[in-house]
């Protein structure tokens, strides 16, 4: 039989299509880019847009010192193992100098031991977790958004206040759920010593059942909730809250609620005074952000979610970091991006040199109802940098080189 | 007390949504046999379809019409997918048309994002039902109450239909015995178009009924079809009565359950249902299968080893595909190892499911564990990468032998979702077991040893022992063992009748599979670098099994072929576009369409048909055509 033989003829044909690509041309740089865009295109199609303005705007004031950057994009299917073949792709095939993106945290570890192993410059857009700068943290690896740690601590500082004792927490039965939630009670009891944890719930991600679990909540009697469901999950349980009087007369902390991404869908359903970080863009009135909304709208006709603030400064990022190390290599690029800052649209940000975290920060504020629609109101700016652990902490989490 | 009603009557509204959703899937699997992937897709398709519709009509007139013609609507897509897709193939081998409906759901993913766009939809809440009535300081939602009331009259009208009409009648008589059905000169056609109908209004209803309470977003095909297939196989198949009892249990038992382990719910269902089918292999109300009349023994053409020529072309295609490092940069040498690695992958399942006849749901369980074996050994006993790779599949053995001997006592379907449910408690336990596994995070930095770490030695690697192994579990399928299991595939009361322990074999022959897959899992994280609970997933052992049936079912190594087109395939088009699941799912479906018997059972086909002087054996031509 020739399934062997087929076997052969059919790697060939495909080695037609993969044969290496001539070296970049002369003239241009290229990144590459990865993230989920056909599993949460809700998240990555702002962020979409979000580079593609960025990119625009790094060529047409004269590219990397006078190279016109190019983005190759690839999606990852929402799967570590798809995500490190395209990395491979865009390393091997596209001669990229640097991989930029992923957004789930699973997918950006994948993602950033890869470029440790094939010593790859890696600037990590969107994943959350700690343990990407921290304890498997490595050189190669940088990491643009506010850390979970630093979005718990954000919080804790406002929850801190709330007079509540009995807290109840209910979060995504994965990683991000429970390092949040592990994070939040660990500062919080620093904090509050007087505090009781008095009922935990672990839905599985994108599978709540939110009667019973609201329901069980309730039984608990808690004074204060902290959530850390979003998306599809957040608009079950705050339904199935509203419905049940779960949040009448309760504190309630929430991660990422004040996202666009997650605040929008829930329409009237808003619940109002939640504490939440997110990104409130109708209500920042700085001229970096004027500026950036500006163009946003203007090319895109839409506004801007929390993703197209990412997308944007991802690319800025990379070019900062590209036009300060003027080479491909990617040790020059670690040491320009080492403490490099720039301008964002939420004011000046660092890449920090011990975890290389940069220091974009959040907003938090409550949540309101206007109009039918949810929104942000007294929003504050928590800059990255006063949320971190001391240096001393960091450098002991951190993997040694 | 008061809570604890309430809880009880919050896992019943529950145990609603899900009952509709599970009724409609035991309909059509009793009387066509079609494990319908695409129920889940024709559920979310009716949540759209709704939502579009009740945001038009307002009022209370316009959101009850609404729901009930947008199941209409949806179930005229299911009619126009019976008769244009799935009619054609219903003489495939068993389970082809579980690919079918895997395209479609692949395709519909893709459309109603396209339509409907990325966004979370909020649905609006049921005319006089938004609020909730209190009873005893607890609230409980009128839908809530809607929805268990429903349920009972839903299930009520199912009875009446299926014993008080004549189609009820034919309907239970296909269920029991659809050749028979034929043979008295019932129009099957027009039976399993109707019951296809019926089954997706009831999945389309479940679906538009859950906007007053749910998001309406692109994921709801996935959250719901898993949990629905286990509802109807813990109540027997093609029952009811089973499915809601099922429903019911599966829901009161979470409701409770997350008061004293929160963490539960991830894992409840498969728990529940591997635990029912140990102590009761057809489920709860469920009767063990007639025998099936159509075995694959009988429609393949034999099988025989290969030729003298065929071998050297075998040997010639190795050779071609070792030069690829001469004429492939890096990525393509590592396409072509993770090819090579899905290939013994695929062929390890292909010989449970075609060898064997064992349709295994759950084979990534092994492919996983082989890939935790090397993680363990690695970074916790710092083994070097040979013995890893020696050690480390044994992982994969001992789960199959461990599942393996539960998982054999039972057959058909009941044997494929009892292997899914153990896939699934593998699967979680990496999943919670932070400690030790990392949980989602993975374990990072498994990368091959120096003498492997090229990209050309590691493709020589994974290529020599995919061939090995495809060799090897040829080589099991002409040995006295090969032909004792298929003897157990095709007929299991003549086998044993000579003497042959059937169990046993099958069991064994579990094993072999499960190692194998080990094998193939424990290369992958050495190309992946890591591992992550994904390589232990649901998706994969459907990405195996779609590779099996695009291969061929029927033939001896179709499973290689399969692999290679579909891995390819996908890589490709993950790489190329962002809408690779509506081309893959178009693929397969024109695929199926084109080659019923699978890509290698085709050219086969064809080939013997040029050759006429081959004796045809005589049961070949007396084959039993039902559906007609």
């Amino acid at each position: 039989m020739r399934r062997r033989y087929l076997l052969g003829a059919g790697l060939a044909v495909m080695v037609a299509g993969m044969a290496p690509s001539a070296f970049a041309q002369s003239g241009e740089v290229k990144i590459g880019e990865i993230n989920s865009y056909s599993l949460l295109p809700a998240f990555t199609e702002p962020y979409r847009k979000g580079w593609q303005l960025a990119l625009e705007e790094v060529n047409a004031a004269g590219g990397i010192n006078g190279k016109k950057l190019v983005v190759v994009s690839k999606d990852d299917s929402g799967k570590p193992a798809d995500a490190t073949t395209a990395a491979n792709e865009l390393v091997s095939s596209e001669k990229v100098v640097m991989l930029t993106g992923t957004f789930l945290s699973n997918i950006g570890l994948a993602v950033s031991d890869f470029a440790n192993q094939k010593k790859v410059f890696f600037l990590a857009a969107e994943p959350l977790t700690d343990a990407i700068t921290w304890s498997k943290g490595n050189r190669y690896t940088f990491r643009l958004r506010p850390s979970n740690y630093m979005q718990a601590a954000m919080l804790v500082e406002a929850a801190a206040k709330l007079p509540a004792k009995r807290w109840a927490t209910i979060a995504p039965n994965y990683e991000y759920g429970q390092s949040a939630v592990a994070v939040f009670k660990k500062l919080m009891s620093e904090k509050r010593p007087d505090i009781q944890w008095v009922d935990e719930q672990w839905p599985p991600q994108g599978k709540i059942d939110a009667g019973p679990v609201v329901q069980a909540i309730a039984a608990a009697n808690p004074e204060a909730i902290l959530n850390v469901t979003f998306g599809a999950d957040l608009v079950k349980f705050v339904r199935e809250g509203n419905t049940r009087g779960l949040f009448k007369n309760r504190a309630v902390v929430s991660f990422l609620t004040g996202e666009p991404e997650y605040l929008d869908p829930l329409k009237e359903e808003t619940p109002e005074g939640w504490i939440v970080t997110g990104y409130p863009w109708y209500d920042i009135k700085t001229p970096e952000h004027d500026k950036f909304i500006k163009a946003y709208q203007a090319k895109f006709n839409d506004y801007p979610r929390l993703g197209s603030i990412v997308g944007y400064q991802t690319i800025k990022a990379a070019a900062a970091i590209l036009i300060k190390a003027n080479s491909d290599d990617p040790e020059k690029m670690i040491a320009a991006a080492e403490g490099l800052s720039m301008p964002s649209p939420f004011g000046e940000i660092t890449f920090r040199k011990i975890d290389h975290q940069s220091t974009l920060g959040a907003f938090v504020g409550k949540t309101a109802l206007k109009d039918g629609k949810g929104i942000m109101v007294d929003s504050v700016y928590r800059n990255g940098k006063d949320y971190l652990p001391s240096d001393a902490e960091v450098s002991k989490m951190r993997p040694k080189e | 007390m008061a809570f604890y009603f309430v809880q009880f009557l919050t896992g019943l509204a529950s145990a609603a949504s899900l009952f509709l959703v599970a009724s409609g899937l035991s309909i059509i699997f009793g009387v066509t046999r079609i494990v319908n992937f695409a129920h889940g897709a024709f559920y979310m398709l009716g949540a759209y379809v709704a939502f579009t519709l009740t945001e038009r009509f307002s009022g209370a007139l316009g959101f009850w019409a609404g729901i009930v013609v947008a199941s209409l609507v949806v179930a005229a897509v299911g009619v126009l997918v019976e008769m244009v897709l799935l009619r054609r193939i219903y003489h495939a081998p068993e389970l082809f048309q579980l690919l079918a409906t895997f395209g479609l759901t692949l395709m519909v993913q893709d459309l109603v994002v396209m339509i409907w766009g990325p966004n979370d939809l909020l649905g609006r809440r049921a005319p006089g039902f938004r609020g909730a009535v209190e009873f005893f300081g607890q609230n409980i939602p009128t839908y809530d109450l809607f929805l268990i009331a429903l349920s009972p009259i839903v299930l009520g009208l199912l009875w009446l239909l299926f014993q008080r009409t004549r189609w009820g009648v034919l309907v239970r008589a296909a269920t029991q015995d659809r050749d028979m059905v034929a043979a008295l000169g019932v129009n099957q056609k027009w039976l399993f178009t109707s019951v296809f109908a019926l089954g997706v209004f009831l999945a389309a209803l479940g679906g538009a009924l859950q906007i007053p309470r749910d998001a309406v977003h692109h994921a709801l095909d996935l959250r719901i079809i898993v949990d629905v297939f286990v509802v109807v196989v813990i109540g027997g198949l093609g029952s009811i009565i089973g499915a809601f009892v099922a429903a019911v249990l599966v829901s009161e038992l979470n409701a409770f359950g997350i008061l004293i382990f929160p963490k539960i719910s991830i894992i409840l269902v498969f728990l529940v249902m591997a635990v029912v089918l140990i102590v009761r292999p057809w489920g709860l109300f469920g009767k063990q299968e007639a025998p099936a009349r159509r075995t694959p023994g009988l429609t393949v053409n034999p099988w025989r080893p290969l030729s003298q020529g065929e071998r050297l072309a075998a040997w010639a295609g190795l050779a071609v595909a070792a030069m690829l490092p001469l004429v492939g940069g890096n990525y393509a040498l590592t396409v072509g190892s993770e090819i090579a690695i899905f290939v013994i992958f695929a062929a390890s399942l292909h010989f449970l499911m075609s060898v064997g006849g064992l349709a295994s749901f759950g084979h990534a369980a092994y492919f996983g564990l082989g890939a935790y074996g090397i993680a363990f050994l690695a970074k916790m006993a710092g083994l070097p990468m040979i013995a890893c790779l020696v050690l480390g599949p044994l992982l994969g053995c001992l789960g199959a032998a461990i599942f393996g001997f539960f998982a054999v006592q039972l057959s058909g379907v009941y044997f494929a979702m009892l292997t899914l449910a153990f896939a699934q408690i593998v699967w979680s336990i990496a999943f919670q077991w932070v400690a030790v596994t990392g949980g989602d995070n993975g374990i990072l930095g498994l990368w091959p040893e120096k003498w492997a770490a090229g990209p050309a030695s590691f493709y020589w690697l994974s290529l020599g022992i995919a061939a090995l192994a495809v060799a090897a579990l040829r080589i099991i399928v002409f040995s006295p063992f090969g032909y004792a299991l298929r003897a157990t595939r095709d007929s299991l009361l003549r086998s044993e009748a000579i003497g042959i322990d059937a169990k046993r074999i099958q069991w064994t022959a579990f094993v072999i599979a499960g190692t194998v897959a080990g094998v193939a899992g424990a290369l992958f994280a050495y190309l992946k670098g890591s591992v992550f609970p994904d390589s232990l997933g649901i998706s994969l052992s459907v990405d195996a099994l779609v590779m099996v049936l695009l291969g061929g079912v029927e033939t001896v190594s179709g499973a290689v072929i399969g692999a290679i087109v579909f891995k390819m395939l996908s890589i490709w088009l993950v790489s190329q576009t962002d809408l690779s699941k509506l081309v893959l799912g178009g693929v397969i479906v024109l695929m199926v369409v084109a080659f019923p018997k699978g890509i290698v059972g085709i050219l086969e086909t064809l080939r013997n048909r040029r050759r006429p002087e081959l004796p045809k054996p005589a049961l070949q031509k007396s084959r039993i055509e039902s559906a007609e």
